[in-house]
């Protein structure tokens, strides 16, 4: 027995366990300069990689030409499709089913697609490479419209037979990738042809791009003296990469070792498996040194990875009074020329079935096509579990519209349609089991927090002046209830290349009161090792300073599916709390042994456990810890480690209430956003500094969503947005300060209650941006406009309601 | 390739001498060259900041500058503003007030606010914002990053006040 | 993005440019803050096998504020503008514009002469410095000459400039009355959508004198007369304005881009023209 001063309070804070706004851990490094991303790795001879890209979106490549490039000084190979044929590996498989093109197979098919790979002593070399590359194109019809892909005669895959289907069933055109459907069609067709009233809308969601300021890349190093392959790259799901890795060149996967370095941010960018990672492979077995790949801004926008695209078609019924009765929905996606989204194979449209949102719908129907087109591929989740942020789009949308068509406030509108608190566990008609939810309670606070009536008077008074041409500014209220579907996923219903997407924690804890826990995720700037080690310090007791996160590098970490929509607090989150209540279950044998009393007659407390009803006879987690490894305890092993692979019974579904007030000027289209209130909703909150970062950064990057950020093409297929001028990431002086707001409910099936984050501002965000814009012409008789509301387009929907007149 | 240049630099204090082809963006020589991986390469093209570092008294973008242009001057990178036992205030406060996520637009961040400090001690959140409007932020969205610009701005005119 | 290699030359004075220029013709190019250039070699749209750097060359610098007239070395920086108080006396317009050029660490390398002198419709000096009635400097192999800003630019990086000139200063009149830049910008960094220069004399109620120049809203900056014309010997009244909106909108030939459609341009060119004479008569 000791002295035990420190008050409970005290020993609770000395843990900066959950709850509390623990400093970042990795802040040391990086404010110092010494992060260690992809880039930042130099191997001795290390050679550098560049592709040869086409110029063309569509066209046979008649002949490709290394000569000249073989003669640049310090160039040493040219890897084209016919070199990587013999190895079976000039196409690869995609994350949906599909395959794609390594390097050009005699076409191309998007513009900027790789057609051949130049290696050489450096990255100076090796763009004077790329440069002497002579390839001749012959140019074939652009298709840039999902729509006229569907009518053309024009085939783009000709590799695919056109009367096979695909890899989620029946094909119905050359250019059709997959039917996907969710609901009850006909009844919802019933409903519809029944109702009082119907509200009708085509919502596009434009094409855009994840862009993290780190782009992607990796550096492949084949050691052929242990034939053990090590690949180190920006990889947002590394395990995955690794089993995609052995899969299509055949090395074992015990040779292969996969490490994520720090990530300069991913957001979805970086869960795809690139040309560029293949191309470095293959170059490292031939010329038996590391290769080096680094994409540039360019080839990072105009070829991995975009974003959205998807036109949805919506009908919306209600009662007169407003009570939502049927949702209908048809979206045609546009995948570009190869389907590569980054989807659970179960779901080649993500998600989309969330699209009844936060409101109790008894009758809905969801189709998604699945469109081929001469754009580069992807339909990763930018920010958001698999095309949520479509579906909150969609459904934020046709609210908006049919609460014109009511002639109703969208306020009251979605109060009267929210999912009550006690429908919770609600079955959604597109599928789903939301877990838990109080929507009416965080509406009603946020229409508080921003005075919603007093907003709406002024704005009222807004627009007499404008009629009285006293101001040329109007004031949009934007309002958006989103929910998630997050935390991908239960193995039964969710997996990636067949690889279910549980995920993983293991935890050693060290003799002297210490540990180290490695997880099956990456962070790529959420902060990992900081809250991970939060979660851990509530379940085992040890500070949270005493025990390092560590994760990506899979020789060490437990098997994962990665960090991507929003599933890292979700599932390994949960993985962590399950290992630590392992630890803890040995911890607390140990205990009783050294206190010589039964296992049940001790309990946890913050960081010890204590004998019932006297606590004053404790043994600390530390204590325990270092009889673990010295005492001789009879039936118990020594040592103190636990692994937990968590499967989740359920997605987690966070949620929350958004409020934009924007001023509008009608003669040049500039906006100002005036307040944004964000209210969220993630269960239990494991590091409040933390949350708040992730949601002013994910409604910046919503903001730019909204208001300016598009991957847009020419009609012959040229993509017009592929530097940073005219890609619109807005600076400090664009963006606003942003209010953030709470409430707590966790989820029932999570360990800890706790729902998942990083994305909800961007899902959310995006709608609220936009309805703002609509709500600021409502009065003039806008119902709908298309993203992203930049000047001109503001300017043109002003125009087109006779403003300038 | 081109006749290589004998380069001259003093970079974070340290004299610096080498052979390189004029084009060598002074981004390569400081990353690749002389290891001083803090600069990164975000967008090349001028837009986004991360490369920034102080040449003769400027915060400019080393991924577009020559390090043929650069012959002669001095340097100084994100390692050469503070020491893991006496760091800037900058790099305290950008932790305090949690200004980074992923942390690669930090060093370019902070080498330019230390500059931005220099010439307005005392700025104001608008001030601020528009100083640091060259450097792009994806993780943040500048809200803390702008917190942590004040709080350091505080911190080095309650440190002057202190020692005047 | 790499660029192709190249010989770097930073010579110390104006004869040793000129030589080089001489010496390597088409395949020479010079150099200011490179911050236009740089990126164009990088993407491998420009192919400069010489270089040359104008960071050493004598006379190239300072701002020299006369009785009558401003001096402007080419190599002066964005900043050296903001910076120089003598400046903001004598053309305060400067200031104004110099802050909604790109982003600090741009202006810091960013110079007046290579603003003004590569002939990118996008740049904001061009405009200005027709507002102003700026001369422009050029030396060439034959000795010095000037030529007026407003005759300068012939179509988009078509100048007046001979290759073998170099554009070493920028001198205009000391300006009295009130001024404005106003520009239309989707970010900071980007070029204009729409942007005027507009400087203003008052005598008693009325105009006495008036110049604007458009930016970005046509292949080379517009300096509009009939715009200028339009306002003086009036109030500035709104009929005044419109006139001179009018007689701008005749002058500009926007094209369509990332940043908008034709009409919209031309509508935000009114806009943006209507703001500018307006805050400019309020300073007069």
């Amino acid at each position: 027995m000791k002295d035990d001063v420190t008050s409970r309070e005290d020993r609770v804070a000395n843990l900066k366990g959950m709850g509390c706004e623990r400093k970042r851990v990795e802040d040391a490094r990086f404010t110092q300069g010494k992060g260690n991303y992809v880039d930042d790795i130099k191997l001795d001879g290390m050679l550098a990689g560049d592709f040869v890209r086409s110029p063309y979106a569509h066209a046979r490549v008649v002949s490709i030409d290394t000569e000249a490039a073989l003669q640049v000084p310090g160039v040493l190979a040219v890897l084209t499709a016919k070199d990587l044929e013999p190895l079976g590996l000039h196409w690869m498989p995609t994350l949906a089913g599909d395959k794609q093109m390594v390097l050009a197979d005699g076409k191309v098919l998007f513009q900027g697609q790789e057609v051949a790979f130049v290696v050489a002593e450096d990255r100076f070399a090796a763009a004077d490479g790329v440069e002497a590359v002579e390839v001749e194109y012959e140019e074939l019809p652009v298709i840039v419209d999902p729509f006229e892909a569907l009518k053309t005669d024009v085939v783009l895959r000709e590799d695919l037979d056109p009367n096979a289907d695909g890899a989620h069933g029946p094909r119905k055109h050359p250019n059709h990738i997959f039917t996907w459907e969710a609901g009850e069609k006909e009844a919802t067709e019933q409903v519809l042809d029944a109702a009082e009233v119907v509200a009708e809308e085509n919502i596009y969601y434009h094409r855009t791009h994840p862009c993290p300021l780190e782009t992607c890349g990796c550096v492949a190093s084949m050691d052929k003296v242990n034939g053990k392959l090590t690949l180190y790259g920006t990889f947002q799901a590394p395990h995955a990469i690794r089993t995609v890795v052995s899969l299509i060149s055949g090395i074992e996967e015990h040779n292969i070792r996969v490490v994520s370095p720090d990530i300069g941010g991913g957001f979805g960018n970086k869960v795809g498996a690139y040309p560029g990672y293949v191309c470095s492979v293959v170059a490292s077995i031939v010329t038996g040194k590391p290769v080096k790949w680094i994409e540039d801004r360019m080839d990072n926008l105009m070829t991995t990875a975009f974003a959205r695209d998807y036109h949805m078609h919506g009908k919306i019924s209600a009662t007169k009074e407003g009570k939502i009765t049927g949702l209908w929905c048809h979206t045609t996606a546009d995948h570009g020329g190869f389907d590569a989204c980054a989807d659970p194979t179960k779901f080649p449209a993500g998600f989309m079935n969330i699209c009844t949102g936060s409101y109790d719908i008894p009758t809905a129907y969801l189709a998604v096509d699945g469109v081929y087109t001469n754009k580069a591929p992807g339909g990763v989740a930018y920010r958001c579990s698999f095309r949520v942020t479509e579906a909150a789009y969609f459904i934020e949308r046709m609210i908006e519209v049919l609460a014109i068509e009511l002639g109703m406030d969208a306020a009251e509108l979605r109060r009267i349609n929210f999912i009550k608190k006690e429908q919770f566990p609600y079955h959604s008609a597109l599928g789903w089991e939301y877990d838990s939810g109080d929507y009416h309670t965080a509406w009603d606070k946020a229409l508080k927090a921003v005075d919603y009536d007093g907003l709406r008077k002024e704005q009222a008074e807004r627009v007499e002046a404008f009629k009285r041409g006293e101001t040329r500014k109007l004031m949009g209220i934007g309002l958006t209830h989103f929910t998630e579907i997050v935390g991908a996923g239960p193995v039964k219903n969710c997996d990636i290349l067949g690889l279910g997407m549980f995920d993983s924690c293991e935890i050693r804890i060290h003799p002297t009161g210490s540990a180290i826990a490695r997880l099956g995720t990456i962070s790529q700037g959420q902060g990992h090792a900081t809250t991970f080690a939060q979660i851990l310090a509530t379940e085992i007791g040890l500070p949270a300073d005493s025990i390092t996160i560590e994760e990506g590098d899979t020789d060490t970490a437990p098997y994962g599916l990665g960090t991507y929509g929003s599933r890292s607090t979700p599932v390994a989150g949960a993985a962590t709390a399950m290992a630590g209540r392992k630890i803890r279950a040995k911890a607390q044998m140990i205990a009783a042994y050294l206190l010589e009393v039964h296992d049940d007659d001790v309990e946890f407390d913050v960081d010890r456990f204590v004998i019932k009803g006297a606590p004053e006879r404790f043994k600390t987690m530390k204590e325990i810890a270092f009889a673990a490894y010295n005492q001789a305890i009879p039936g118990i092993e020594p040592g103190l480690e636990a692994v937990s692979y968590y499967d989740p019974p359920n997605m987690t579904y966070p949620f929350g209430a958004y409020i934009c007030v924007m001023e509008i000027d009608v003669d040049t289209g500039e906006h100002e956003i005036r307040q944004f209130y964000a209210l969220d909703d993630c269960g239990t909150r494991i590091n409040p500094m933390i949350i708040e970062g992730q949601v002013h950064g994910g409604l910046t990057e919503a903001l730019a969503i909204a208001m300016g950020q598009e991957i847009a093409y020419d009609e012959m297929g040229n993509c017009k947005t592929g530097t940073l001028m005219d890609f619109f990431l807005p600076t400090a002086w664009e963006t606003p300060n942003y209010t953030t707001d709470h409430t707590v409910t966790p989820s029932p099936h999570h360990p800890i209650g706790a729902k998942g984050v990083g994305e909800s501002p961007n899902v959310g965000g995006v709608p609220a941006f936009s309805n703002a814009v609509h709500d600021a012409f409502r009065p003039f008789g806008l119902r709908q406009s298309h993203m992203p509301h930049d000047h001109w387009r503001i300017w043109k929907t002003a125009n087109d309601l006779g403003l300038h007149d | 390739m081109s006749k290589k240049m004998h380069i001259k630099l003093n970079v974070n204090g340290k004299d610096e001498e080498f052979l390189a082809e004029p084009r060598e963006l002074l981004i390569y020589t400081l990353r690749e060259r002389l290891n001083l991986t803090g600069p990164h390469i975000g967008c090349e093209t001028s837009h986004c900041g991360a490369c920034t570092v102080t040449l003769n008294g400027k915060s400019v973008k080393s991924c577009t500058m020559f390090v043929a242009q650069a012959d002669g001057a001095e340097v100084t990178t994100i390692e050469g503003m503070g020491s893991p036992d006496a760091l800037h205030p900058l790099q305290e406060a950008f932790r305090e007030h949690h200004g980074l996520q992923c942390g690669y637009c930090t060093p370019g961040m902070i080498t330019r606010a230390a500059k931005l400090l220099e010439e307005n001690p005392n700025p104001t959140e608008e001030e601020v914002r528009f100083g640091m409007a060259g450097n792009l932020c994806r993780c943040t969205g500048y809200q803390n990053i702008v917190k942590s610009i004040l709080a350091a701005a505080a911190e080095m005119n309650g440190a002057k006040e202190a020692a005047e | 993005m790499i660029p192709a290699a190249f010989e770097y030359h930073r010579p110390k004075d104006i004869p040793a440019v000129l030589a080089l220029l001489e010496e390597h013709g088409d395949d020479a190019r010079v150099m200011a803050g490179g911050h236009s250039l740089i990126p164009m070699m990088k993407l491998r749209m420009a192919d400069i096998p010489h270089l040359i750097d104008l960071q050493d060359v004598d006379g190239l610098g300072g701002i020299a504020i006369g009785e009558d007239t401003v001096r402007i070395g080419a190599m002066t920086t964005q900043a050296d503008l903001i910076d120089h108080d003598g400046l903001f006396a004598a053309a305060p317009i400067l200031r104004e514009a110099a802050f909604q050029i790109a982003d600090p660490q741009v202006r810091y390398m960013g110079t007046v002469g290579g603003n003004v002198a590569n002939g990118d419709p996008g740049n904001d000096m061009p405009g200005l410095m027709q507002c102003l009635d700026a001369q422009f400097t050029l030396v060439g192999p034959d000795g010095e000459r000037r030529v007026p800003a407003r005759d300068f630019y012939e179509a988009a990086y078509m100048t007046a400039r001979a290759d073998e000139e170099v554009l070493t200063a920028v001198t205009f009149p000391r300006q009295a009355g009130g001024y404005a830049y106003e520009k239309q910008k989707r970010k900071i960094g980007d070029y204009a959508t729409a942007a005027a220069a507009v400087q203003l004399v008052k005598d008693g109620g009325a105009c006495a004198e008036a110049s604007i120049a458009m930016t970005n809203l046509s292949d080379t900056p517009i300096w509009s007369e009939a715009a200028g014309a339009a306002l003086v010997g009036t109030g500035v009244d709104g009929a005044a304005i419109k006139d001179a909106v009018t007689a701008m909108l005749g002058d500009i030939d926007p094209s369509e881009d990332n940043r908008g459609p034709v009409a919209f341009k031309r509508h935000v060119a009114g806009v943006i023209l209507t703001r500018a004479i307006e805050r400019a008569w309020s300073r007069a």
